[in-house]
């Protein structure tokens, strides 16, 4: 009896060890990046100065008299994520509503599957897609000389950041009490009544929840909008060719060299203090919602 | 760290040298092959090496993206076996230098298939790309504007294309892309663009313009007609013997049987 006891608790023992490494494992990744960021990534913004490097306005990294200004970046990270969100949120947050309250569960289920594989098409493909598509388009809509452009990127990221602000809204969404639905209508509501008076303000912080998630997947997204953006390094403006952080990066890496490949690793952390604030306001609503 | 490796680049290439003497000539001895320079010159040195290394699997062909100037430094340094630049050599590098073309970096210009611009003289094309001609009406084309395709700064192609237009740093893009590829299908896809590729890439799903009256294909490449175009030379020592495997590789990659893997690399070969 007490054999078995002994080797059940070293087993007890050796698994506990294994959890609490695995756990540990993920903590020093982060450290180990957030580590390299900083230590790659001050050098060159130390050397260029910090107001140079994120409010200069020209990036030309291989000219004769190289200049390393970020501000058109984060500006068209900015815009971009803006854009994407003012257009995809209500889209987003409505499609959620939609699938939660409004349709039947067999139109539900096709819809909220479509929404499954929207989320899971890799990043290259919607690129592609608006590249062949959507650029063509813009540019005869608008009748202008050239559909690679800001407002292109807009459009593809708002796509993308779709199936996160709907599956989390929805889920936020479905999870409000139905006695609340059930007192509204009992009121003399109508169901729109309800589901915009009293559904929507119960689900509030899950729904930001969704909306942080949405920012966080288009401020990081690189290779869909590198291929719909023009990749320009202009002030952005909507119908210009313009480069985000994220592509600022990906497509000089592969030979940059010196301050050069220095001041990427800058942008790199940039995005990263970006994503980090942004995960920090997710675990604010997170907490919200907890209380 | 390199001295050790350089030790053991030459002990072993001693060794080989003594190991072949039994050999027959053809054979190469094993070793490393140093090459260093042009970035442009990335795919075919790196097609070169790979089906050289094939063949001879004792050796190993290193390259080292530079640039053109570090590359015949570092010949004339002893640093490198074989330099690599993407243009011909200056009069005071000849001095004590031998270059020698291995391939033909033909660029050529494209358009969409709706243009009806057949022809720019490479004045018309800086214009161009300089943003001074902002329509197609004023180089004999349609009412329309000109939307400027280019490649993402430091590309081999662009550094070719504005080196020998004379746009270095100027160009006004509207896009710059990645890839080839990406010039292409962006430019098939547009009736306004403009853009540059390498002569073998460029697909029947856009239009090739003949430049100063040339229309680029191997042959006017090869003549010297078609004018956006340079050398891909390799550099070596005047006054110094390659050591057995760089002589080899250097030997396999100036003849004929380097041909298809130029092609296939997107440059033109030299005519022999």
């Amino acid at each position: 009896m007490s054999k078995i006891k002994k080797s059940s608790v070293m087993l007890e023992n050796a698994m506990n060890c294994i959890f609490t490494v695995c756990g540990f494992l993920t903590i020093a990744f982060v450290l180990l990046i957030t580590g390299f960021l900083v230590v790659s990534g001050l050098p060159a913004i130390k050397e260029i100065g910090l107001i140079d490097f994120l409010f200069g306005t020209t990036w030309a990294s291989t000219a004769q008299t190289p200049s390393y200004g970020i501000l058109p970046f984060i500006l068209t990270s900015i815009y971009g994520t803006c854009g994407a969100i003012i257009i995809g949120v209500p889209i987003g947050i409505l499609c959620a509503i939609f699938l939660a309250k409004m349709s039947n569960p067999k139109l539900s289920g096709i819809v909220s599957g479509a929404v499954d594989l929207l989320s899971g098409i890799p990043s290259v493909v919607y690129g592609l897609v608006g590249m062949i598509i959507i650029v063509p388009l813009v540019r005869e809509t608008f009748n202008l000389p050239d559909g690679a452009n800001l407002f292109s990127a807009i459009i593809v990221l708002t796509v993308m950041i779709l199936p996160s602000v709907i599956s989390v809204s929805e889920t936020a969404i479905r999870s409000v009490p139905k006695e609340y639905e059930e007192a509204s209508l009992a009121l003399g509501a109508t169901k729109t009544e309800t589901v915009f008076n009293v559904v929507a303000p119960a689900a509030k912080s899950g729904i930001l929840t969704s909306v942080v998630l949405g920012i966080g997947r288009s401020i990081g997204e690189a290779m869909a909008v590198m291929m719909v953006s023009g990749n320009v390094a202009n002030m952005p403006g909507m119908f210009k060719s313009v480069r985000f952080l994220t592509t600022a990066v990906a497509s000089e890496m592969s030979y940059s060299s010196g301050l050069q490949r220095e001041a990427l690793f800058s942008i790199a952390l940039v995005i990263f203090i970006f994503i980090m604030l942004i995960n920090i306001g997710l675990n604010l609503f997170a907490k919200k919602k907890e209380r | 760290m390199k001295k050790i490796i350089s030790i053991l680049t030459a002990v072993s290439l001693v060794a080989c040298f003594f190991m072949g003497c039994g050999a027959s000539k053809s054979t190469s001895n094993g070793g490393t092959v140093a090459t260093d320079g042009s970035t442009s010159m990335e795919k075919v040195i790196g097609y070169l090496s790979e089906a050289y290394m094939e063949e001879n699997n004792a050796v190993k062909v290193t390259y080292n993206p530079t640039g053109s100037g570090s590359g015949i430094k570092a010949v004339q340094s002893g640093s490198c076996d074989i330099g690599l630049a993407s243009r011909d050599l200056k009069p005071e590098e000849a001095t004590d230098l031998n270059g020698t073309v291995v391939a033909i970096d033909g660029i050529a210009m494209i358009v969409n298939k709706e243009n009806p611009v057949k022809d720019l003289s490479i004045e018309q094309i800086a214009a161009l790309y300089k943003g001074e001609v902002t329509n197609w009406s004023e180089v004999g084309g349609a009412d329309a504007p000109v939307v400027l395709i280019g490649r993402e700064a430091a590309s081999g192609t662009r550094d070719g294309f504005e080196s020998i237009t004379d746009t270095e740093d100027v160009c006004k893009y509207n896009q710059e892309l990645t890839s080839t590829g990406d010039v292409v299908q962006t430019v098939s896809s547009n009736p306004n663009t403009i853009g540059y590729a390498s002569l073998a890439s460029v697909k029947d799903t856009v239009k090739l313009i003949s430049v100063e009256g040339v229309t680029p294909s191997t042959e006017t490449i090869q003549n010297g007609e078609y004018k956006i175009q340079r050398n891909f030379v390799m550099v070596t020592k005047k006054n110094a013997k390659l050591s057995p495997a760089a002589q080899s590789f250097f030997d396999f990659a100036t003849s004929s049987a380097a041909d298809e893997w130029i092609i296939a690399a997107g440059a033109v070969p030299v005519k022999r």
